[in-house]
């Protein structure tokens, strides 16, 4: 244990991101595993640790290494393994009877200190989460967000299968988030069971993710033209996001069917078969290892000659996607698609979008180049089209194996990590969606500002609720 | 000369609202299919192809009875329409579904091939609401896919405020709920507190498989199987999610008997 927490704290030091950390229970009396899924962004390469079954406690990387502070409070919450030294921890989702945000808040205490608590319930057609501000004046000291209220075990029912409903649970994860999700599911059943979906098939998904792209930067461009009272911007985008929305759960509804189009799923055992082939991902995952009894990393480079183009190292904590970014330099963009490429981004990559700022107009900005530098790949990918099967059988999961998956959605790296048992089922399921990560950065975000200009900072972002709250 | 472009951007765009109701309903996406229709006599005897692929249990079909499909389950994925060897399920491309009890979802018995759609609120209540109808969303553990279709009738594409429904912030000015998802045990008492500060006589309007029965998360533990667990529904609009226009359509016909409202 103590040898798995040193090795994954050295990859973090050196420049590693934590991907995803979450805890495997084992079948000997009650203990507990550790699996990490790190990335390295500057030489393209994911690492997978393990480490030995311990029980009750370990001794938390938080406290030298802050990306991995809600990491820790999930696994205390959802194993009881308590990490010694956490300096606040709480339920991530949990609730204790009264609701999941109730008591325990971080308090500033002072005379001209006020507190705001906003939600569960919002001012309008959005997700459920609550918010506690400490103010002095307009000004917000502190803000801590306390999520849960989506809470519908995912992860839960995922043990066991994959069942009938799975693959449609994993759609309806973060229904704007429909696509890489789904993708994702894919790349990891694909890499479980040792094979990759066609090459059209992987074709027609990056065209539904950037399409999801599209619809949602669009959407998100309009909302935050309403929010500083811009109405023809807010008109204009809230029009085509209403024509054009892609997602499958949301595209459904709102017109295009480019979501619709081809099936490319699989047939066999697993689920994929009720999947329209339109996202699936395809290649496998990028790590797949059969598993380790002894917590070492297991490097294995995935990029194909794509280099990580902005120089970056991850804020703290980590925060994923275009709304990281280092504490006033620059919006970062996500660039998983690029520095682990999976399925079609093998053959074609989109430039990473970077604006030398951090606030607001920054994510905006960052926001516009991503549409216009998705609109410009998708051209690029009409004209690229491969012939060949949509389909193709997919064998049984290879039992006892990782596979990791990692897919750049719009909001960030979307990472799913699977565990096969004995007989070949889901044995452990880990989604981490890029909200997980962003939203103590939308939190730290607010400190010094005005709390009326909470409304348009959180719409900048514009993260899941219910992809945090699984 | 940016406001100068604004201004022509947005002349030249002209008005994007859509014609419906006068006009045609937009056409639905070619792979939506719209409502389903289930012709049970048309059943070979004990085939249960549909009840075995059925990803929410949706489609029962219990000894000497005719095959039964819940809409209120269903999520659309229509694996059912494909795998059927008789094409007793088919695809109605028909955007209208929205109900007003639980059981007009239910198809599958002689003469109920199809949806029985919701009828219009009574006298007192169309001429309480018929004109201004103010509507409070809660999302219940929603995916945000209903969330998004339902915020896409507030768009100048669809323009809700011009038959008078519009969403509010606080459910003190609201005249009913508006909820999405299957209603998560963490969401439970806030729903509850947001329903009862909704002052009479209001509407439950429940938007998705999920806040009809749980779709594709029903029996998971952390959730209710639906907005009906904890308040009493009026309204039910299928789908996952429903399209926009079968929302629209299920508001409509709330409050005027021909889903259209005669003043407008």
């Amino acid at each position: 244990m103590p040898e798995f927490l040193d090795h994954v704290g050295a990859s973090l030091t050196r420049g590693g991101r934590l991907s995803s950390l979450f805890g495997v229970p084992t079948s000997e009396g009650g203990a507990l595993q550790l699996v990490a899924v790190l990335a390295f962004d500057a030489s393209n390469t994911l690492a997978v640790g393990r480490s030995q079954p311990f029980q009750g406690a370990f001794p938390a990387l938080t406290l030298h290494h802050p990306q991995a502070h809600l990491f820790e409070r999930e696994i205390w919450e959802q194993h009881g393994a308590v990490p010694q030294g956490h300096p606040w921890l709480k339920p991530v989702r949990r609730d204790h009877g009264a609701g999941p945000a109730v008591g325990g808040f971080f308090r500033v205490d002072g005379r001209e200190v006020h507190e705001v608590a906003v939600g569960p319930v919002h001012a309008g057609i959005i997700e459920p989460g609550h918010f506690r501000f400490q103010c002095a004046g307009e000004e917000v000291l502190h803000l801590e967000i306390a999520l849960g209220y989506q809470h519908r075990g995912v992860e839960e029912a995922l043990p066991g299968g994959p069942h009938r409903a799975s693959v449609h649970q994993i759609e309806t994860v973060a229904g704007d988030t429909t696509i890489a999700h789904a993708t994702a599911y894919a790349g990891v059943l694909e890499a479980l069971a040792g094979t990759e979906a066609p090459f059209r098939a992987q074709w027609l998904r990056a065209i539904a993710l950037e399409l999801e792209r599209l619809a949602n930067h669009t959407g998100d461009l309009g909302a935050l033209a309403g929010d500083v009272a811009f109405l023809p911007t807010a008109s204009a985008c809230g029009k085509i996001r209403g024509t054009s929305s892609t997602s499958r759960r949301c595209f459904v509804a709102t017109g295009s069917d480019a979501a619709w189009s081809g099936r490319a799923a699989a047939p066999g055992n697993s689920n994929l078969h009720a999947w329209p082939g339109y996202a699936p991902d395809s290649t496998p995952p990028c790590v797949t290892s059969n598993r380790q009894p002894r917590g070492s990393g297991m490097p294995r480079p995935s990029g194909h000659g794509s280099r990580t183009p902005v120089e970056s190292t991850p804020p703290r904590p980590a925060k994923s996607g275009w709304s990281a970014r280092p504490p006033g330099r620059a919006a970062w963009c996500g660039t998983c698609g690029l520095t682990t490429p999976t399925g079609w981004y093998r053959f074609a990559q989109v430039p990473v979008s970077v604006w030398p700022d951090g606030d607001v107009f920054a994510r905006a900005r960052v926001r516009w180049l991503e549409i216009q530098r998705a609109g410009e790949f998708l051209r690029e990918l009409f004209d690229t089209a491969p012939d060949g099967p949509l389909q193709l059988p997919l064998p049984p999961p290879t039992p006892n194996t990782l596979a990791v998956a990692l897919v750049e959605g719009w909001r960030g790296e979307v990472c799913h990590v699977a565990l096969t048992d004995a007989r070949g089922r889901l044995e452990r399921y880990k989604l981490t969606d890029p909200s997980f990560h962003n939203w103590t950065g939308l939190a730290l975000a607010l400190r010094g500002q005005a709390i009326s200009d909470f409304p348009l900072c959180n719409k900048s972002f514009n993260l899941s609720y219910c992809g945090f709250d699984l | 000369m940016f406001l100068r472009d604004t201004l022509l951007n947005r002349l030249r765009r002209g008005c994007q609202t859509l014609a419906y109701p006068h006009g045609p309903a937009p056409v639905l996406p070619d792979r939506h299919g719209g409502a389903l229709k289930l012709e049970a006599a048309k059943c070979p005897p004990d085939c249960t192809a549909c009840v075995a692929i059925c990803p929410t249990e949706a489609i029962t079909r219990q000894p000497h009875k005719p095959t039964a499909l819940d809409l209120g389950r269903c999520i659309f994925c229509a694996e059912c329409v494909r795998i059927c060897p008789a094409g007793a399920i088919t695809q109605t491309g028909n955007h209208r579904m929205a109900v007003r009890r639980r059981e007009d979802l239910v198809l599958g018995a002689q003469g109920q091939e199809q949806v029985r759609l919701a009828g219009a609120l009574d006298d007192r209540l169309r001429s309480l609401f018929g004109r201004s109808l103010r509507l409070r969303q809660v999302s219940a553990g929603g995916c945000n896919a209903c969330e998004a279709d339902t915020n896409v009738l507030s768009t100048i594409g669809w323009d809700l405020g011009r038959f008078g429904i519009q969403f509010v912030a606080s459910p003190r000015h609201a005249d009913g709920l508006l909820i999405t998802g299957p209603v998560s045990k963490n969401m439970e008492l806030a729903l509850e507190k947001t329903y009862a500060a909704v002052p009479d006589p209001k509407l439950v309007i429940a938007v998705g498989a999920c806040a009809i029965a749980g779709g594709p998360f029903q029996g998971n533990p952390p959730i209710r199987n639906g907005a009906g667990d904890c308040v009493p529904v009026d309204l039910y609009i299928p789908g996952c999610p429903p399209h926009p226009l079968t929302i629209l359509d299920g508001l409509l016909r709330l409050l005027s008997p021909e889903g259209i409202p005669a003043d407008l």
